[in-house]
């Protein structure tokens, strides 16, 4: 077991002509992920490193089975991308696509919830489960399978994590960076309820930022629901209020999202915040050691 | 993106919103000029891009042309948290029964455009947030129906009591429901919406903030900008693909990555140092990138030390080392600098970086120190 992805994953890669969309699919490809077909309009017919190339969505699905697909097209293009997708019967939809508007977040999301389509992202790293299932960005070489579950508001900074816990001989089940921005699909407490019903993960790292107060809430979550140790980090405690820090949804709004509310409510919940990356692993294996004693 | 007051007005008016006429001015002249042809009071507001403007002196109500003169003088070149008024606007006073709270916002938690109404409008929106939240009532409005008739009705009527003002507000309620949407907005708070004795309602201030990512589908908008020189160098990053803001602190960081850019602050700061700036590369090896970045830190005369934080995923670390190395002979500045490279060949790179004399590391905590400790030798 594992979230979301696995070796059954059927994946479909939407914008594969593209030079994201081809460098990506390859690496995946390497990785061992099923990638079954691409789409780019009017290219239907080629092919891109033997993956074959369909004009749209639907018909990608109706010729190789995918259920799950990567988006690639510019952030201008990635709302309609999401949504040909959930109209294709796409299950899971991951958007790498940065720079999407808030608006057509808001429209997509709405849309693909009556269709029962699930998302992860915009603006993210994708996700994956070692050994099984590369999906997105992410390089693959850090991972390592495992019991530990992470979710993550960005992308470099899971990697550093991830390096950490792959150091100290500590696997991951699966890690799924939910991106930066600050309306978008499945969030903390979504992905939560997902590693407390897998069996194979038995730890849960969440990497927060400021901004919003979804930390605050996954906080709350995991007092009232979660059996399973977690641990977390926060980013941003020195970032000024009313500036933008890279990712969209990082922003100090009218004095709310600050990582030191984030932070009080983790204490609250009984989850350990590390002070640096690297106090993850020991704090990690504190908790792990108690939950079974 | 943040606009003024006037201009928030402006797109008011065009979408049909009752606003007091109003002239801009940005001189004692051009007010004397506007008064002219004005009866009544008016109410004199600084234009700045900062909230609190009441509070600190820069709207004051003017009962006869020598007071608006008078006002005018005050606040042109006051000085609002940091920023100098170059502009007012002189606009119409209305009587008021009552004040009220409009504003629309993107909501996170419920992914939608959210509507924020209260009865208790006016310069303590705030307090009233933080002490009384349960008089702001809060609806989450469909994208795919948007305001309905109705409900823009029944909120009208919480705010009101009134159906006949119930139905004004209504129509006022979708108007900026509307133009949030057509305009990309992250904001648009009407505060106060006023009620004068004669049952008109008015929106006598206005605040819009945008969607950065959706600016180029908003070409008006953006022809609204104004940016101060902070800022010019954040659009300037901005443009060279680098993310960057600038701090207060005198050590530089150049990341890949916003939240290990935001982590490598964090520990600066968590080892007594105080960082400079946040500023993410991005993913790749360029050293057009890497001159470019160093460029922007050396620019701010605060900074005496730099610290470099990569992680090598995709882009192995032998890579952004030579990318580094490159962009350095470039640049020949000598300012100090620590670079902490970590991930896929980490080994390679660093004995690349070694090899031309740098100071390298390889966690971030040994960077973060080492960093501060080289700003202190310059200090001293």
């Amino acid at each position: 077991m594992s979230i979301l992805v696995n070796k059954n994953t059927k994946l479909l890669v939407q914008g594969i002509t593209g030079r994201d969309g081809q460098f990506h699919a390859g690496r995946m490809k390497a990785y061992g992920t099923n990638i079954v077909a691409g789409t780019s309009p009017g290219k239907g017919g080629q092919e891109v490193d033997g993956i074959p190339v369909f004009d749209t969505a639907a018909e990608a699905v109706k010729k190789t089975g995918a259920n799950t697909s990567i988006i690639f097209v510019p952030a201008a293009f990635a709302a309609d991308a999401i949504l040909e997708a959930s109209y294709a019967g796409i299950e899971l939809v991951i958007a790498i696509s940065e720079g999407v508007p808030i608006q057509d977040m808001i429209r997509v999301n709405s849309i693909i919830k009556r269709n029962g389509t699930k998302l992860i992202g915009p603006n993210c790293p994708g996700l994956i489960t070692p050994d099984e299932a590369l999906i997105g960005i992410l390089p693959g070489m850090i991972f390592k399978k495992g019991n530990i579950g992470l979710i993550s508001r960005s992308g470099t900074l899971t990697y550093e994590v991830v390096n950490m816990l792959t150091m100290n001989e500590m696997g991951q089940s699966t890690v799924v960076g939910i991106g930066g921005d600050p309306v978008a699909g499945l969030y903390y407490i979504d992905l939560l309820e997902m590693y407390e019903n897998d069996p194979e993960t038995e730890a849960v790292v969440l990497i927060g930022e400021i901004g919003g107060d979804a930390e605050e809430q996954a906080a709350e979550y995991i007092a009232k629901h979660m059996t399973k140790p977690v641990v977390s980090f926060i980013a941003g405690q020195t970032a000024p209020p009313g500036k933008r820090m890279g990712h969209a949804g990082a922003i100090i709004s009218s004095g709310s999202g600050t990582a030191e509310e984030k932070i009080k409510a983790f204490a609250k919940a009984n989850v350990p915040v590390a002070k640096e990356p690297s106090e993850i692993p020991g704090l990690l294996k504190e908790k792990l050691a108690k939950a079974n004693a | 993106m943040k606009i003024h007051e006037y201009q928030a007005k402006e797109i008011f008016k065009k979408y049909g919103l009752p606003v007091p006429n109003d002239v801009l001015c940005h001189s004692v002249e051009e007010v004397e000029k506007a008064m002219a042809k004005k009866e009544g009071m008016v109410v004199v507001k600084a234009q700045v891009l900062v909230g609190g403007r009441g509070k600190a002196g820069g709207v004051k109500l003017a009962k006869t042309k020598q007071e608006a003169l008078d006002a005018a003088s005050q606040i042109l070149g006051m000085d609002i948290k940091g920023l100098t008024v170059e502009k007012i606007l002189l606009a119409d006073a209305v009587d008021i029964e009552k004040e009220f709270y409009v504003g629309l916002i993107n909501d996170r938690n419920t992914k939608s455009v959210t509507l924020m109404a209260s009865a208790e409008g006016g310069v303590e929106i705030e307090e009233v947030a933080k002490n009384t939240p349960e008089l702001i009532h809060k609806f989450p409005i469909d994208p795919l129906t948007g305001l309905l008739d109705f409900q823009a009705r029944e909120i009208g009527m919480q705010l009101f009591g009134d159906v006949k003002l119930a139905r004004k507000a209504a129509d006022m309620l979708q108007k900026l429901y509307t133009l949030f949407v057509e305009t990309d907005a992250t904001i648009a708070e009407i505060n106060p919406l006023v009620l004068t004795p004669d049952k008109k309602i008015w929106a006598i201030d206005g605040k819009m903030n945008f969607d950065d990512n959706a600016l180029y589908r908003q070409p008006e908008i953006e022809a609204m900008r104004e940016a101060d020189e902070d800022e010019l160098k954040e659009i300037d990053a901005h443009e060279k693909g680098l993310s960057y803001v600038k701090l207060d602190g005198n050590i530089g960081c150049m990341v890949n990555g916003a939240g290990l850019a935001m982590a490598t602050m964090d520990m600066i700061k968590l080892y007594g140092g105080e960082p400079a700036n946040f500023l993410d590369i991005g993913g790749s090896s360029n050293p057009q990138k890497v001159v470019d970045a160093m460029n922007i830190l050396i620019s701010d005369k605060n900074v005496n030390a730099v610290m470099i934080n990569i992680f090598g995923g995709i882009t192995r670390c032998d890579d952004v080392a030579r990318g580094l190395i490159e962009a350095l002979d470039t640049i020949k500045s000598d300012m100090p600098i620590v670079v902490r490279l970590s991930g896929t060949n980490a080994d390679e790179g660093l004995a690349l970086l070694k090899d031309k004399g740098l100071p390298t590391v390889q966690t971030m905590s040994e960077a973060a120190q080492k960093a501060i400790e080289l700003s202190r030798v310059q200090e001293s």
